[in-house]
């Protein structure tokens, strides 16, 4: 099971959280700095997996970006990386080459998008279709439901 | 609490709110519009979530951001008091987007609630969103997010049941799981493949938190594998697993599916190209590795199932295709499933092959996964790991740490008596290049290795002097007193070669003044030179052969009076500890009685006399009780410091071959070397009246490795020691290191004066043996030895546990008479697994003075 998703930039800047045990807020940021700092000092060339605290951390770099996971010892690290990539391919298919910046001024719907993909910490699908088509009529309910008034700007702009 | 939400009457809302996409235009609407712009115009709207995002990053400095989101962070808390909810939706993402930059979101919690209990969408998506970033499970306001989770779980929108099973899977309490489980379960039953695979994934949170629920969802989970959706199929598949994990009797109960999993597997692999699941070519990897890993639980310990999953298994790993990462996933997963069902011999040479394939790969991570596959599958077939033994030490040379920990496990239960000469040679010199964090886990992990696998004894103190050397203080303390122990009952020959060793050690630390890093080498090397100095010195040194490995003599026979330059030197020095220091200065003093010639003795009484007024409590006493030696006591001097008889080999650790222990490779859990050395590390304190470790035992700072001791940490260690005049009595809570629960009353001359040894706990000559207790599945019982010195006694407790659970937060108090004893010490382990027996050892001695 997952426990925890993290994405964030070369920089160090967290991009997307995901939380899939409880912790205090004050342990999520703990966790979050430390590991950003401890997987950005790894060299490119390290394998993909980590052994940290009592989890195991999957990461791996897409353009500006890092996505990482933090499995339980159980789960297979080389699976981990294929839904890592899956996530990637959907966020594509969904901007259209994604870029950082789309994640940025998008967040919500890229935490839509893994709500579709990953449920409590399990993958829920593993069809590509299915996921987008889900996003899409979920996108339409939104749309149908927003005014379309003169002056509109109901939606979160 | 009244729930404010349910309380709003949506036809009454204001005008803005009840607004909905209307295509009849008539003048009346326009109307509307037109004011609400008016309207719009007065009261300004808030910042988009774009714009605010666009501000946030236009801020160059930290300060200019912190005030424009506290600018923003104001007004939304500002419009979170009124009722008005128009921008809610938009506020909460916003803050949601703060969230993400660290700072604090918790005021919006509520107006999460406020937007799910919204009839829009748009409202519900946010809030839920809100909800699972913004709640965790300590939070109260869960009482209230169950209420609106019902009522969604309930929804004609099967996107509305989906944002809230998916909530309720990420966010649900124990509390809330027993609230919704039968929500949960009856939506199980659903028709709709969305709504089915989102409950499913559900339940298996749901029971992950509260496993006595399991029951309930037993009915509904069986018929998910029947499904041809691949969604419902692999989260069913998680959920059986979990199940299955669960409890022993569910595991049995699924085995019938055995065939069901197979057929879906096959189905998977002879299937053609189906673009949905395809991924480079293999198909829906992601369920073939779920369905693999619970074939994995089925078959483990079961001949038939095994037997039924053997031919897919077979197939799956000669079929798959091995150049993309997809491919080894598979395989990876299928040699693991090979390895831990019993499954057949070919099999088996065609998963260790894999393996060998896997290791030589120029992917970093198939060579770490194939690091970690081998060290799982060790204790299955050790042989055919250790073909592979070349290659894993040579990952220990890899630049990634990450590969390193594992090759270095690796290499730790591959060891046995017949290569430990050479895996000794390679991790020694990965000990020394390693990383801090490698050091303490290592050079404990090779202290154990050595004295289980020794090839000889000269061997094993070579070993362990190289180990002082390249381990300095990361080695664990008990290494310290170990090592004596093995010098001190070594022949005579031996000792001197020790000593000549040692000494060289030594003498290069303090002119190089890197001692300070190797404290326990010169705790050691001291205690040698202190008893054995006159065999350092005199001519028969020359007899020793002193050629190392390497072919290298580089022994130089030293002076008295250098020796004893070298003591001061490192007895002045300030970054010693105060440990270091007390075996140094009882070394010396002891010198007083080897070395023979009178300016040495005088060299030594005026170091031993500027101790006399140290600012340390306990140096000072040792000084000034040290330097009486000199003046009123001189009689007794040469008595007193004679050299120590031979030191008893503790029990637990001793090289003894009917040990069961002995023969099972170090196991890869990390809980195995480490029980056995807290055990030695403790029955080291048992003979402790060796004077050394008494201090040690309360000034040491405690070594990093001690933080690693998982075997003690559940059973709580009370120790009451004896109330004896001087002795503070020691209570160790729970989870402290035990070296840490032994009192170090005895001070360097109490242990001096007491000529009489302590006897060792086996030498009992009657024994009365005791049931104490007898319920619940276990037992205990006392067996009470009279030991060899009058007075003394023995007393072993041995609790069994027969019940198949772990046995938890075992509590074993020893309350003792006060005027009894002098020192009590007890080793107490405990497996964690189930129907082990464990030993809790007790020592009584009212026989020291």
């Amino acid at each position: 099971m997952m426990q925890f998703m993290l994405l964030f930039s070369r920089q160090g800047k967290l991009r997307l959280q995901k939380w899939y045990v409880a912790h205090p807020d004050k342990l999520k940021k703990k966790i979050t700095r430390e590991l950003i700092t401890t997987v950005l000092a790894r060299k490119p060339k390290m394998c993909s997996f980590l052994e940290w605290k009592d989890v195991k951390v999957v990461y791996k770099r897409y353009a500006s970006l890092y996505f990482c996971c933090a499995m339980e010892q159980e789960d297979n690290e080389l699976l981990t990386l294929e839904l890592i990539h899956r996530y990637v391919e959907l966020l594509d298919k969904y901007f259209g080459s994604v870029c950082e910046l789309d994640i940025i001024f998008n967040f919500e719907k890229a935490y839509f998008i893994l709500d579709e993909l990953v449920l409590g910490g399990e993958l829920q699908e593993t069809s590509k279709k299915n996921v987008l088509k889900a996003i899409a009529a979920q996108d339409l309910l939104q749309e149908e439901e927003t005014p379309q008034g003169f002056f509109e700007d109901h939606g979160l702009g | 609490m009244a729930y404010p939400m349910y309380e709003v009457d949506w036809s009454v809302l204001p005008p803005e709110q009840n607004r909905r996409f209307n295509p009849a235009f008539n003048i009346a609407t326009i109307k509307q519009v037109v004011n609400e712009a008016i309207e719009r115009v007065r009261m300004p709207t808030p910042t988009r979530l774009r714009d605010l995002i666009r501000q946030i990053r236009a801020a160059r400095t930290a300060a200019e951001e912190r005030s424009v989101v506290n600018k923003e962070c104001a007004y939304i808390r500002s419009t979170f008091r009124e009722e008005d909810s128009v921008w809610r939706c938009r506020n909460i993402a916003k803050l949601l987007y703060i969230h993400m930059l660290g700072y604090p979101a918790h005021f919006g919690q509520l107006e999460c609630l406020k937007l799910i209990a919204s009839p829009r969408f748009t409202d519900k998506r946010v809030g839920y969103l809100g909800a699972m970033l913004l709640l965790d499970e300590r939070q109260d306001v869960h009482l209230l997010i169950t209420n609106c989770l019902k009522n969604d779980l309930n929804s004609n929108t099967q996107f509305v049941v989906g944002l809230a099973l998916c909530t309720l899977g990420a966010i649900a309490s124990p509390e809330m799981a027993r609230d919704l489980a039968s929500e949960v379960e009856r939506l199980i039953k659903s028709p709709n493949a969305y709504i089915k695979k989102k409950a499913a994934l559900c339940a298996f949170r749901i029971i992950r938190r509260v496993p006595d629920l399991m029951e309930m969802f037993l009915p509904a989970t069986r018929s998910l594998l029947t499904e041809k959706n691949h969604g419902v199929l692999i989260t069913g598949v998680t959920l059986i697993t979990e199940m299955c994990e669960n409890s022993p009797d569910t595991l049995n109960h699924f085995k019938k599916i055995v065939p069901n999993l197979v057929r879906i597997l096959k189905n998977l692999i002879l299937a053609g190209y189906s673009p949905e699941h395809d991924v480079s070519g293999v198909s829906d990897p992601f369920l073939q590795v779920k369905i693999l890993r619970l074939l994995r639980i089925l078959g483990k310990n079961d001949a038939e199932a095994s037997e039924a999953m053997n031919d897919i298994l077979a197939q799956v790993a000669t079929n798959t295709e091995t150049s993309k990462n997809v491919g080894n996933t598979i395989l990876y997963e299928t040699v693991l499933s090979i390895m831990d069902i019993k499954s057949e011999s070919s099999l088996r040479v065609l998963a260790i092959n894999i393996l060998g394939r896997f290791l030589l790969n120029n992917d970093k991570n198939i060579r770490y996964v194939a690091l970690n596959t081998l060290l799982r599958t060790v204790h299955v077939d050790t042989s055919a790991v250790q073909r592979h033994r070349t290659t894993i030490l040579e990952c220990l040379k890899d630049p990634d740490v990450s590969i390193r920990r594992r090759a270095m496990e690796l290499s730790f239960a591959l060891m046995n008596s017949q290569n430990i000469r050479a895996m000794m040679k390679e991790l020694l010199s990965f000990l020394e290049r390693s990383d801090a964090e490698f050091k303490a886990h290592c050079s404990s992990a090779m202290v154990l290795a050595a004295e289980r696998y020794a090839p000889s004894s000269k061997w094993h103190l070579d070993t362990l002097f190289r180990l002082l050397l390249k381990a300095g203080n990361y080695l664990r303390d008990d290494t310290v007193s170990s090592t004596i122990q093995i010098i001190s009952a070594a022949p005579t020959e031996r000792q001197a070669y020790a000593a000549m060793r040692l000494w060289t050690s030594l003498e290069r630390s303090a002119v190089s003044g890197d001692a300070t890093e190797k404290q326990p080498l010169v705790q050691v090397a001291a205690w040698t030179v202190g008893e054995y100095g006159d065999l350092l010195v005199s001519e028969a040194s020359n007899a020793i052969s002193m050629v190392d490995e390497d072919g290298v003599d580089d022994f130089v026979r030293p002076t008295e009076e250098y020796v004893i330059d070298i003591y001061q030197k490192l007895l002045w020095s300030t970054q010693l500890s105060i440990t270091t220091k007390e075996y140094l200065l009882l070394s010396l003093a002891k010198l007083s009685t080897r070395f023979t010639t009178r300016p040495s003795q005088d060299k030594i009484r005026v170091i031993i006399d500027t101790f006399g007024s140290h600012i340390h409590i306990e140096l000072q006493q040792r000084g000034v009780e040290l330097s009486q030696l000199y003046r009123q006591y001189a009689h007794l001097r040469p008595a007193l410091l004679e050299r120590m008889p031979a030191m008893e080999a503790p029990s637990g650790g001793a090289r003894d071959d009917s040990d069961p222990e002995t023969d099972a490779p170090l196991d890869s859990s990390h809980d195995a070397p480490h029980h056995r050395t807290d055990q030695d590390a403790l029955l080291d304190l048992i003979i402790g009246s060796e004077p050394m470790s008494n201090g040690d035992a309360e000034h040491e700072t405690p070594p990093p490795a001690t933080n690693n001791n998982t075997s003690t940490s559940n059973d709580i260690l009370d120790l009451l020691s004896g109330l004896d005049l001087s002795t503070p009595s020691v209570t160790a809570p729970a989870p402290t290191p035990v070296t840490n629960s032994v009192p170090a009353s005895n001070l360097l001359l109490d242990g001096l004066f007491s000529t009489p040894q302590p006897t060792a706990p086996t030498g009992a000559q009657t024994e009365t043996r005791v049931s104490a207790l007898e319920r619940n599945g276990l037992r205990v019982e006392f067996v009470v030895a009279r030991g060899s010195a009058p007075g003394s006694a023995t007393l072993t407790m041995r609790a069994a546990s027969s019940a198949r659970a772990a046995l938890t937060d075992f509590l074993f108090q020893a309350a003792v008479p006060r005027v009894s004893t002098h020192t009590t010490s007890h080793t107490c382990h405990l497996a964690i697994s189930t129907r082990s027996t464990f030993r809790c050892f007790w020592v009584l001695r009212s026989s020291w003075y």
